[in-house]
Order: structure tokens, then C-alpha cells, then sequence
């Protein structure tokens, strides 16, 4: 099957690499979220709700608006956290990029491990600027917030494509497509990676290892 | 054909399709009451949240969208809209956005209601709900306060955008195919929110460009007056609902949008006097205020200047253009009423006659420039603009620099001022009007190198001999240095006087050779103890790294 994928560019000072990051982050899985799923019997199940809170940015003229879940916050905020501290300690001229992938897990039988098969791939292409003044500063803030309304608006355009999207499943196949670990809402089966691009443009050891892992998987 | 669809399937649509509606509204408003929304995720199923989202109901908005639907259902030509706009405390209103619920005939058969259509709406709410919080009205919305209040408008039937003004941008938020028709939601949201104001304006104008004063952080909304955004949280009886002020008609007054230019010029003060057309290389005039013409077709700025006042007036204001993009209008000036400035801008748009434009700007003693285009001849005086309309972001400050240059082969003499009664700095060392022909490299080469030929010899003699004579007015004799800025009456000493003094200080102490050579020994034996009394403390100083990073 194919994956669906995504790239999305921006470019953006240090400290606002983990707010925009956020936000996109935030709204793709706004849309990749449902409630927690209470099968009953017969086969039928009911949904729960999912809230929704708005999030200010505070190095971003720009507000965007995510799923009321801690967990997830949580979970998003270490992955961004760990991505910014990889672009700043690489060394590198600041490029990297980090995706969100959407995967199913099919089962295969023993001695094999299950297989991931990623239907959605979101990729975020960061490129760190340097800015010599607070004038610049300003303008890369007002810059920034309107550049992220356009990612907004490119997601909610791909969301509403209304594309492939796993079928739902029954109790027992639940959680080879949604990730049932959080206790208020239940997303897709999502995993974050990040890579950071040095100055020869090639990917370094993340990617390699990845690769790897993977290949020994199957 | 509805006899496809089951009786049950039908009604369950329309169930739907209603409360999507009322659900569509509900997120809206509440996105344009200036307040983040909160509301939690919840496991177990409640029931009443429709779409599985957690949407609060405000009642009087339910209420206004069940008044404007009346008991129908959008449908093709009947479309659902929502009306967001702005009022100030003075009066004056704009219609910001509207937002539209629409059906139109395309029909999706195969697709199941009760499943793949309630996931597909309960979608779209979500990116309605991500979009509300992008469209430039978000931002507006937050700050309203006292100046001025967000207000909304259900109406029912076809829509109309007119109010928007030119330009408006349109966002897709997205659709959903249903056995009865594909149903659109879609925002159309104006794009200049200028406003047209004789007074104080800001300097730096928010990211639209919208030039109001006086913003204050909205106050907590159960203390203020009666604005319909506003949500009071004890009003959920349903016996009463305050009148929604602009449940009439559509804002219609007319007050001027037309958009301004992109640029954002502030004319500072600048130490020059009354500069008449001299000769020099640069010329830095203050501009006092432009007047530009109506060919903008891209962002690129080209204004021919119709009268340009140049004087000694006090020009210490900002002459703002707030930004617009696709912007089809001519620029509009707006000027504030300081003394000696430009008189208030009248409030009607100028559409494209340079003779309006010309109102705005007083000629004030000194240089009269008629309007020159760029490819003029030697005679008359070419002015460039050297700055450019940019898209989008406003910058505080950009002098324009009129840049005159003599073309390279000119070769008619200007003999018009002599340089020495202007206040330039550098004056003494502006050419000359009687050497500037000798001088000029491209009229007279420089020496030719030796040759045999007499004849040629004799030339070049006379051609040396000429230009020993003329180059004796190349030796630059410095009879008095007077760097730029400085004046002899502040201080004694001026700029270069000082210089020379402290050209050469004294050796630092510390530098020299046996003070130091004593220390060194005692610095070599104390080491041990310092770095002793650096390790105890490296705890502290890895602390305050982290603290830099």
C-alpha cells in the first residue's frame, strides 16, 4: 500500500523551533485523534469525546489549537525537546527535519516480529536562521506566525482529502491501529523520528541506525 | 435519488447536517470571543457531545443560529452563513469574515451516513476548529476591548461578500460528499483592515496592518458592557437572551478602506538646511511626503512624485503605509496634523488621479522637484527611489535616498552654486565646476607612457605639462580639518583634535617588562591553589554554563 506524504518547510529562529514544531505536530494529530473507543457486545462500540485547548505561543505571533490530553503533550513536547537539542549540539547550519509517521501494525506469525506499515508520513523540514538584531527578531516573529497559518491551512487541505484511512477495527485488532495507551484520548498508532542534516547535506548516525533496526526487524 | 437512501439513513442526515450546523456556529463565535477556549477530553461517552468533540453550546448563540435557520436545512442556494465583524467605540464597523455553510448537488451514494459521514463531519469540525484560530480575525478578536468589540451575524440564504472590500482571500476548510449533496464550509475573510484615521497611529502596525490606537488587553468579559461575543456564563436558563445589536443590517457605512501602499516611510530630521540641485553624489532629502500612482499591479512599488516639499520644517513623524497585500488601489497618504505637516488625509479613496494626491502634499520652501521619471536626460535632475514596496512586513524605518548622480559622460559644465556657501560636510573636497572636466578621467586619459616618435613625444609633453598644471589643484592641502558633526562652540576640542592626541597612548603597566616579570613567577605558584579552588566549586560552574545555553 501506498504511504500517504507530507513535507513541510519552515524556517525559523532557535527558540522558536520547538513552538512551531508543536503546532504542527498539535494539529496533525488533532486530526488523527478520536475519543477512547468502549466496544460492547455484538460487535458495536461507542466513542468517547476529545477536548480541544488553544495554545499561545510565546516567541510566535501565532496561536494554534490541540487535543486536551496531558499525555500527549507530554509525549510531543520530549520528542520536540530532544530534536531541538540534537539541531544545537550537531554543530551543523541548523537544517534537520523531524516526521511523524502513521503506521499499522500487522501481525506475523512467531518467529516474526510484527511488521509496522506506515499509511501517512508527515515530514517538517527545519531550518534554523541566526538573527543579529531585535528588529529582526520582531519581524522573524510575525514572519514565522504567518508561515505557520499557511502550514495550518496546507494540513487542514491534505486532512480533507479524506484519503486512505485505516479501517476501524474491531476489539481485538484495536491496538494494531490505534495507540490505546493514553487514558482520554486515542490517536492513530504514531511514531516520531528526527534526523539532522549537516553541512554535506548527507543524514547522519539517527537515520544509519534506524536503518538498521529496521532491517533486523524484518 | 432519495429513494436510495433508507428512511432511517435520511433522517439520521439531516439530524446531522442540523446539528453540524449549530455546532459550525458554536465553534465560530467562540473562537472570535477574544478568550481561549478549554474544554476536556472525556473517555466514557457522554451522549449529548455531538461528533465526539467536547464543543460547549452557548445559548444565545444556539438560539440566534435556530432564529436564522428557522427550521431548514442548508441546501443548494440556501447556505448558512456566519458574519464576523468588527465595531469600534466610535461607531464605525467593517465586516471582517464570512463564513459559509453550503450544499451543493454533487451527491456521494455509496458513502454510509451513520459512519463515514459523522467521522467525516466530526473532521471538519476539527479543521474548522484549527482554522478559526488562523484567519487574521483570531488576532483581532483577542484584543478586543474597549476600543473596539467583534460582533456576529447568522443569516440564512445567499451569500454576501460584498462588505468584504476588494482583495478578500477565501480559505477552504473543507468538505463532505453526503447522498444529498456535498456540503462546503469556507471562510472568505477581508485582507485590509486599514482604517482611515486623522489621528496618532502606531508605529508599528500589527501584522495586517490595521491602524488602530489605543489597544488595551480585553478586560475579563463578565465585566463589560453588552457585546454579543461575549459569553456570560449565567445565562443558560434560555428565558432571556440580550438583543443581538446587529441582528439587522449589514454594516454598510462608508467609511474609506482603500488600502495604502506596503511601504512604511519615516522621514527623520536630517541636518541639511535647504539643499539646492548641486552637484554632489548623494543627496539625502528628506522626503516630506510622496504621492504615488495608481500602476501597481505587482508588489513592486513605481510612484512618480508629484510635488515634493523639501524645507526646514520639523519632519520628525512617521509617515505610515500599513500593509496590504493584492493591493489594486492607489496608495492612500495618511498624515498626522503636527504642525507643519501634511495637511489630514480627506477620507475618500483617490482612485488613481495624481490630482487628489497632490492635495496631500505641501510645498514647502526650498526645492521644487517636477516630476521626473527615471530615464530622463542630463537635464533634468533624475531622481531614484532606491527603496522598494515590500510584501508584507512593515519596517519601522526606511529613509528614502535620493540618489542623483551626473551621468559619466557629461560633458556640459554646471556652473549654477559654488560649493562654498553650503553647510556640507566635506565641502571643500566637492569637485570643483572648473576642474571637474580636467579631472575627469574619461575626458582627459591619464598620461600615456613613453614613446620614440618626436612627434608623439612633444604630445605627451604637452599633454603632461597640462595636466602638472591641472593636477596642482589635486594636491588636497588640509587647512583646516572639519570632520562631519562636529562643532567648535561644544568643546574645545573637536572629533579630530582628539584623535591625534590620543593617537598614541602610553603603555599599559601591566605590560611592561618587569612589573610583569615579577608577577609571573607569583602567578605560576599560586596556580595549584586556584585550580584546587576551581575543581571544589566545578559543580557551581557546569550550573552556570547550563544557565547560558
Amino acid at each position: 500500500m501506498n504511504c500517504r506524504a507530507e513535507v513541510l518547510e519552515v524556517s525559523v529562529e532557535g527558540r522558536q523551533v520547538e513552538e512551531a514544531m508543536l503546532a504542527v505536530l498539535h494539529t496533525v494529530l488533532l486530526h488523527r485523534s478520536t475519543g477512547k473507543f468502549h466496544y460492547k457486545k455484538e460487535g458495536t462500540y461507542s466513542i468517547g469525546t476529545v477536548g480541544t485547548q488553544d495554545v499561545d505561543c510565546d516567541f510566535i505571533d501565532f496561536a494554534y489549537v490541540r487535543v486536551s490530553s496531558e499525555e500527549l503533550d507530554r509525549a510531543l513536547r520530549k520528542a520536540v525537546g530532544e530534536f531541538k537539542d540534537a539541531l544545537r549540539s550537531s554543530g551543523s547550519d541548523g537544517m534537520g527535519q523531524i516526521s511523524l509517521e502513521f503506521y499499522q501494525k500487522k501481525k506475523s506469525r512467531w518467529p516474526f516480529s510484527d511488521e509496522c506499515i506506515p499509511w501517512e508520513l508527515w515530514t517538517i523540514k527545519v531550518n534554523v536562521v541566526n538573527l543579529a538584531n531585535e528588529q529582526e527578531r520582531q519581524i522573524c516573529r510575525e514572519k514565522v506566525g504567518e508561515k505557520l497559518c499557511e502550514k495550518i491551512i496546507n494540513i487542514v487541505e491534505v486532512m480533507n482529502r479524506h484519503e486512505y484511512l485505516p479501517k476501524m477495527p474491531t476489539q481485538s485488532e484495536v491496538d494494531n491501529v490505534f495507540d490505546t495507551s493514553l487514558k482520554d484520548v486515542q490517536p492513530y498508532l504514531y511514531k516520531i523520528s528526527y534526523q539532522i542534516t549537516d553541512s554535506l547535506g548527507t543524514s547522519v548516525t539517527t537515520t544509519m541506525r534506524r536503518l538498521i533496526k529496521d532491517t533486523l526487524a524484518l | 435519488m432519495d429513494t436510495d437512501l433508507s428512511s432511517q439513513d435520511r433522517k439520521d442526515l439531516d439530524k446531522f447536517i442540523k446539528f453540524f450546523a449549530l455546532k459550525t456556529v458554536q465553534v465560530i463565535v467562540q473562537a472570535r470571543l477574544g478568550e481561549k477556549i478549554c474544554t476536556r477530553s472525556s473517555s466514557s461517552p457522554t451522549g449529548s457531545d455531538w461528533f465526539n468533540l467536547a464543543i460547549k453550546d452557548i445559548p444565545e448563540v444556539t438560539h440566534e443560529a435556530k432564529k436564522a435557520l428557522a427550521g431548514q436545512l442548508p441546501a443548494v442556494g440556501r447556505s448558512m452563513c456566519v458574519e464576523i465583524s468588527l465595531k469600534t467605540s466610535e461607531g464605525d464597523s467593517m465586516e471582517l469574515e464570512i463564513w459559509c455553510l453550503e450544499m451543493n448537488e454533487k451527491c456521494d451514494k455509496e458513502i454510509k451516513v451513520s459512519y463515514t459521514v459523522y467521522n467525516r463531519l466530526s473532521l471538519l469540525l476539527k479543521s474548522l476548529l484549527a482554522i478559526t484560530r488562523v484567519t487574521p480575525a483570531y488576532r483581532l478578536s483577542r484584543k478586543q476591548g474597549h476600543e473596539y468589540v467583534i460582533l456576529y451575524r447568522i443569516y440564512f440564504g445567499e451569500v454576501q461578500l460584498s462588505g468584504l472590500g476588494e482583495g478578500f482571500q477565501t480559505v477552504r476548510v473543507g468538505t463532505v460528499g453526503t447522498p444529498v449533496g456535498t456540503i462546503t464550509l469556507s471562510c472568505a475573510y477581508r485582507i485590509n483592515l486599514a482604517f482611515m484615521s486623522t489621528r496618532q497611529f502606531e508605529r508599528t502596525p500589527p501584522i495586517m496592518g490595521i491602524i488602530i490606537d489605543h489597544f488595551v488587553d480585553r478586560p475579563y468579559p463578565s465585566s463589560s458592557p453588552m457585546h454579543p461575543c461575549n459569553y456570560r456564563a449565567g445565562e443558560d436558563n434560555g428565558a432571556v437572551y440580550p438583543s443581538v445589536e446587529d441582528s439587522q443590517e449589514v454594516c454598510t457605512t462608508s467609511f474609506s478602506t482603500s488600502p495604502p501602499s506596503q511601504c512604511v516611510f519615516t522621514v527623520t530630521k536630517t541636518h541639511f538646511q535647504t539643499p539646492p540641485p548641486v552637484v554632489t553624489d548623494t543627496l539625502k532629502v528628506p522626503v516630506m511626503g510622496l504621492a504615488f500612482s495608481h500602476q501597481l499591479s505587482s508588489s513592486r512599488l513605481s510612484y512618480q512624485p508629484a510635488a515634493l516639499g523639501v524645507g526646514s520644517a520639523d519632519m520628525g513623524y512617521p509617515v505610515l503605509f500599513a500593509g496590504g497585500l493584492n493591493a489594486a488601489h492607489p496608495h492612500q497618504l495618511l498624515g498626522p496634523g503636527k504642525e507643519g505637516g501634511v495637511p489630514p488625509v480627506p477620507s475618500q479613496p483617490a482612485h488613481g488621479t495624481q490630482a487628489d494626491q497632490e492635495r496631500m502634499c505641501t510645498p514647502l520652501d526650498g526645492v521644487h522637484y517636477s516630476a521626473a521619471t527615471p530615464s530622463s536626460s542630463e537635464d533634468t535632475e533624475t531622481v531614484s527611489n532606491s527603496s522598494e514596496g515590500k510584501c508584507g512586513s512593515p519596517h519601522d524605518l526606511l529613509e528614502t535616498i535620493f540618489i542623483r548622480k551626473v551621468g559619466a559622460f557629461v560633458n556640459k559644465p554646471i556652473n549654477q552654486v559654488t560649493m562654498a556657501n553650503l553647510d556640507i560636510p566635506f565641502a571643500m573636497f566637492a569637485p570643483k565646476n572648473v576642474e571637474l572636466e580636467d579631472n575627469d578621467p574619461m575626458v582627459n586619459p591619464p598620461d600615456s607612457p613613453e614613446t620614440e616618435s618626436p612627434l608623439q613625444g612633444s604630445l605627451h609633453s604637452e599633454g603632461s605639462s597640462g595636466s602638472s598644471t591641472g593636477n596642482t589643484h589635486d594636491d588636497f592641502v588640509m587647512i583646516d580639518f572639519k570632520p562631519a558633526f562636529s562643532k567648535d562652540d561644544i568643546l574645545p576640542m573637536d572629533l579630530g583634535t582628539f584623535y591625534r592626541e590620543f593617537q598614541n597612548p602610553p603603555q599599559l603597566s601591566s605590560l611592561s617588562i618587569d612589573i610583569g616579570a615579577q608577577s609571573m613567577a607569583e602567578d605560576l605558584d599560586s596556580l595549584p591553589e586556584k585550580l584546587a579552588v576551581h575543581e571544589k566549586n566545578v559543580k557551581e560552574f557546569d550550573a552556570f554554563v547550563e544557565t547560558l545555553q
